[in-house]
């Protein structure tokens, strides 16, 4: 039950990217095709994951213990630059379709905040799912950056069907570009706040 | 000549503020810029902070360019500034407190600013030191105005109020407090900016 609320709050609630703002950049500069968003959105669904997983480890067993968390901001960034970049070798190696299809988004996701902002806040924030506050444990950890990822996903997916549109239809001057996306992810935005109150 | 010396110092403030506005021309940062800006005082406080690394990331990053191999240039940059993101972290947990806590995660996220990392790879990695001091302070002096605008802008339909001083009794719309509102207001003063601002 507190793995489905989990779930339901990342994905719709408290969406990344509409109610949190962490990767944004990425998410206006690639959602003008649908076909690259969805590449896009699969490179960062692999990375935020294994790169949460991956800082979690680091923070308990080796940052905690220490008494060295004030190293979490420079050690993550450090850990998901070389992660990305491990990815991307291990990928071209052994699955070169996907490489095929991922592969150019993925030296850009180490300056996407979306990766830093969840491995961060993993490790920081108390959550409330059904219960009281308390720190997430791995397994609660991995389930909330997936979620989180496919929350991403689903706003980018949903995003650049709209701007395919927005593309042939007749905006003005002055609005034509980023300021017309922008406001429509404001109505976006309006949508999802729809969902609060629901977990 | 003189003259014209003083006026290129000059401008490489000023092309941060107008020109080469980072939010809304280059339109860069916008993470930051969406999230922090709920009324202008935080917008400015986040302007600031940013304004901080940016500065101090330059002048580091000016001074030890020559000596950096081109292939780990990117990762050395990143490391320079989390630090001095690191240092910005401490400094706000011990001397204010409650902007820290206000701010939140995007005090750590100025790392993955691309505003930061942009400015050291197009300005400081081939300029002298004294030049990109300048420009950390005039490209954070156009980040931190163009937050507190959009702050302001936010604060007034949102709350009421500017600064925190209220003029409205009751709430204002708070729709523009919330998520919706950041990307809408963005968006018109966008708008806005281009078809009055921009060049021809």
């Amino acid at each position: 039950m507190e793995y489905l609320l989990i779930i339901v709050s990342a994905i719709f609630v408290n969406n990344i990217l509409l109610a949190q703002f962490l990767g944004v950049c990425p998410f206006l500069g690639v959602s003008s095709k649908l076909s690259t968003a969805t590449g896009m959105s699969g490179a960062v669904c692999f990375v935020i994951t294994l790169a949460t997983v991956v800082t979690y480890l680091l923070n308990k067993y080796l940052l905690i213990p220490l008494g060295l968390t004030f190293l979490q901001t420079i050690s993550f960034i450090l850990v998901i630059a070389s992660l990305v970049q491990m990815v991307e070798i291990v990928l071209k190696k052994v699955s070169p379709g996907l490489y095929q299809a991922l592969g150019i988004f993925l030296p850009l996701i180490t300056t996407n905040c979306a990766v830093l902002g969840v491995a961060l806040t993993v490790v920081t924030k108390e959550f409330t799912f059904g219960g009281e506050a308390h720190m997430l444990n791995l397994g609660e950890a991995t389930v909330y950056a997936f979620a989180t990822a496919l929350g991403y996903g689903l706003a980018m997916i949903l995003f650049a069907g709209i701007r395919e549109h927005l593309a042939l239809s007749d905006v003005p001057k002055a609005f034509k570009g980023l300021p017309v996306a922008l406001i429509t992810a404001g109505i976006m935005a309006m949508a999802f706040l729809g969902f609060s109150g629901i977990v | 000549m003189e003259d014209r010396k003083m006026s290129n110092k000059f401008s490489l403030i000023t092309d941060g503020l107008v020109k080469n506005n980072p939010t809304f021309v280059l339109v860069l940062g916008i993470c930051p810029t969406l999230a922090t800006t709920t009324s202008a005082i935080n917008g400015m406080e986040m302007g600031l902070a940013t304004m901080f690394v940016l500065i101090l990331s330059n002048i580091f990053i000016s001074l030890i360019a020559p000596m950096v191999p081109d292939k780990v240039r990117i990762p050395t940059y990143i490391v320079v500034i989390a630090t001095f993101v690191t240092l910005l972290q401490l400094l706000m947990q011990a001397f204010v407190p409650d902007v820290y806590a206000t701010l939140g995660l995007f005090i750590p996220l100025i790392v993955v600013n691309c505003i930061v990392l942009g400015r050291a790879e197009a300005f400081a990695n081939k300029n002298s030191v004294g030049d990109s001091a300048l420009d950390g302070i005039g490209v954070g002096l156009g980040f931190t105005l163009s937050l507190t605008v959009i702050g302001i802008v936010r604060e007034i339909l949102g709350s009421g109020s500017v600064f925190g001083w209220k003029f409205v009794a009751g709430d204002g719309i708070l729709a523009f407090v919330m998520a919706p509102g950041a990307f809408i207001v963005l968006g018109y003063l966008l708008v806005l900016f281009n078809k009055f601002l921009a060049k021809k």
